[in-house]
């Protein structure tokens, strides 16, 4: 276990190195009127919709499955949100229409569990339908167009602040909650065996098909809290543009933090180890005045070396070399 | 009925649904449209989705070996920006061609070597490919690059003419030529035999001693080829290079392949079936312009509800299969 998470910890380590080098005030924290400040927090804000939908990601990918309609989910979530709050500044109106939208979310969830446990569909392909279609209901609820909010309430989701950015402290509280709910009852075990063998599983009792509904219903919220998170720190929703791609950075990080997309073991340290690996590289390409759309490039690498390094046939390769060579 | 029903077989079935999916979604066009029912709209079809069939036609391959590959619509802008950017720098137009073409078979070979060599899945391995290919068109140029070579731009507008008074683009000529070499490699080549083996089961193909591996690597070779072909019609359709073109593209072409009848399991499906996929989507979008007061948004929409329908029908239809 402490294996698996090392080759990830160190590209974490040798990244927020690499940034001490270019920016020395990188890891200068500061706290200004109660918030607190400094590169390492901006990582922590930035990366918090990814780390939530990745913690999603990982139980889905444990029970052998994937969600690429994560994105879609999130745009959905914070289009509803913006068009029922509309022009109005009450807290209790932002409240109800995030409500609404994590309700709508859950039913998208139960919605793709429905189409993997009840219809038996590979995840690919049932998740690839909302992935398609859900942008298409993003556009159709904002009906085209960038809708701006000016509801301090909400904005407090994303950009709002208490010490901490409380973006951050949603998503380490749902961390907390799965590490908990999983780790300290028999559910996460449940799940890795019914990644391991859906069959067998359910030969021995445990309900696969229920588990595998409520990890895509889960997923599904965690995917809709990203999207006001999105939405509400920009105070925008942009049905196009929203959560675009996010679903890969999830699966990415949730790879990177040694969980198989083979399913059965996770590791939720690891999916939180593979979140930041990819927000300090993205913030680490910015710093060093590379044009943001390079980072492609660089997570390209680095998701073909971790893979690598933890393919078990790659591991096979370059020991035989060393024994070879030796 | 029965004769019918005896004549052809059930493996027919997918393929048969698209192209009367087709034929229901056409008819009901030209019902409800004046001059939705002419040669040109039809020819126009083709034209406006020649990349897609290109693309459509190598991914057929790729999947029906059981894969996947998404990193095709990010090759698409890459061989634009490799296009623009090298007509620019004053290459001759076979030199660009070949090197686009050389650029998408040497990442697909790549992306099939890292897949068989170690055995990682290939979503993870392809998406990876989908990111290195659109950093590089970044890397290459930000901005959008127009294509102002007076040899590709006349080679682009040129026309031939059909009978009917029907005209159609060389990127169809090139697009349905893909498709006949395509049905060719499928259906008379040991290669061909070999990709449907190795999805229908990996196992048992090396057990009879086919070259897995071969083929394995093979179809990423080849869907990394039809990328950058299709980039290179893609680039005629446009005219510019840019990173951001055909974003989402795979989505497209993976639906069309699902639409045609492809199962995504891998070992069943034809590329005629991708071919009516790419048409079933062209022709929804076409409606959608026709109908005028429908949002562009729409085309997103029912092309998911379409894709549920078929993924539906597949898994009635594999139920159904003898195991």
């Amino acid at each position: 276990m402490k294996n698996r998470l090392l080759w990830p910890l160190l590209a974490l380590v040798a990244l927020l190195l690499l940034n001490l080098v270019v920016t020395p005030s990188f890891f200068s924290l500061r706290i200004q009127d109660g918030h607190l400040y400094g590169g390492l927090v901006d990582v922590l804000k930035n990366g918090a919709p990814t780390l939530l939908i990745a913690l999603g990601m990982t139980l889905i990918i444990a029970t052998r499955g994937i969600d690429l309609s994560v994105g879609a989910v999130a745009a959905i979530a914070g289009a509803v949100t913006c068009v029922h709050i509309g022009s109005s500044e009450d807290a209790g109106t932002a409240f109800a229409g995030m409500a609404i939208a994590l309700v709508l979310c859950a039913l998208l969830g139960l919605w793709n569990g429905f189409l993997v446990a009840g219809l038996g569909i590979q995840p690919i392909i049932a998740t690839l339908v909302l992935m398609t279609a859900g942008r298409g209901i993003a556009m159709l609820v904002t009906e085209g167009q960038i809708i701006t909010v000016n509801n301090n309430a909400y904005r407090q989701v994303g950009a709002g602040f208490v010490v901490l950015p409380i973006s951050i402290l949603i998503s380490l509280a749902v961390l907390g909650l799965v590490a908990f709910t999983t780790r300290k009852t028999a559910l996460g075990m449940l799940i890795e065996a019914v990644g391991v063998n859906p069959e067998a599983s359910r030969l021995a009792g445990v309900r696969s098909r229920t588990i595998i509904w409520t990890v895509y219903v889960f997923a599904a919220v965690c995917a809709g809290i990203a999207g006001l998170m999105i939405s509400s720190n920009v105070s925008a929703a942009d049905a196009n543009n929203a959560g675009l791609w996010i679903e890969m950075d999830a699966i990415l990080a949730v790879v990177i933090g040694g969980t198989s997309l083979a399913g059965g073991r996770y590791s939720l340290t690891g999916t939180l180890l593979g979140a930041l690996i990819i927000q300090t590289l993205t913030t680490t390409v910015y710093t060093i005045g590379v044009a943001p759309e390079v980072t492609l490039v660089f997570k390209a690498v680095v998701v073909i070396a971790v893979c690598l390094v933890q393919a078990p046939k790659a591991r096979a390769v370059l020991s035989f070399r060393k024994v070879a060579v030796s | 009925m029965t004769a019918l029903a005896t004549r052809l077989p059930s493996r027919f079935l997918p393929v048969l649904a698209t192209v009367v999916l087709f034929a229901l979604t056409f008819g009901v066009g030209s019902v409800r449209y004046d001059g939705f029912a002419s040669g040109q709209v039809i020819a126009n079809l083709f034209i406006d989705n020649a990349f897609l069939i290109v693309l459509a036609a190598g991914m057929t391959f790729v999947i029906l070996s059981g894969g996947i590959d998404l990193s095709v619509g990010s090759v698409v802008a890459l061989s634009t920006m490799v296009t623009a950017e090298g007509l620019k720098a004053g290459w001759s137009l076979p030199l660009v061609v070949v090197a686009v073409l050389l650029i998408g078979s040497t990442l697909g070979l790549l992306m099939g070597l890292v897949i068989h060599k170690f055995d990682i899945q290939p979503f993870i391995v392809t998406l990876a490919g989908m990111f290195l290919a659109r950093g590089l068109c970044f890397l290459i140029s930000v901005e959008s690059v127009s294509i102002k070579d007076s040899t590709v731009r006349s080679i682009a507008t040129a026309v031939i003419e059909l009978p009917g008074g029907v005209t159609i683009t060389y990127n169809v000529v090139i697009a349905l030529l893909v498709v006949l070499a395509a049905l060719y490699v499928l259906h008379r080549t040991r290669f061909g035999r070999s990709v449907y083996a190795v999805g229908g089961n990996e196992s048992s193909a090396l057990l009879m001693g086919l070259p897995t591996a071969r083929v394995k690597v093979g179809v990423y070779v080849i869907s990394g080829f039809c990328s950058a072909l299709a980039g290179l019609l893609f680039s005629l359709y446009m005219l510019s290079g840019y990173g951001l073109h055909a974003v989402g593209m795979e989505l497209d072409a993976i639906a069309a392949v699902v639409i045609g009848g492809t199962l995504l399991a891998g070992g069943v499906g034809y590329v005629l079936g991708s071919l009516a996929g790419v048409l079933v989507l062209g022709t929804i979008q076409t409606l959608i312009s026709f109908q005028g007061t429908l949002s562009s948004w729409w085309t997103k929409i029912v092309i998911g509800a379409l894709l549920l329908v078929f993924i539906a029908v597949q898994r009635t239809l594999v139920r159904q299969r003898p195991s």
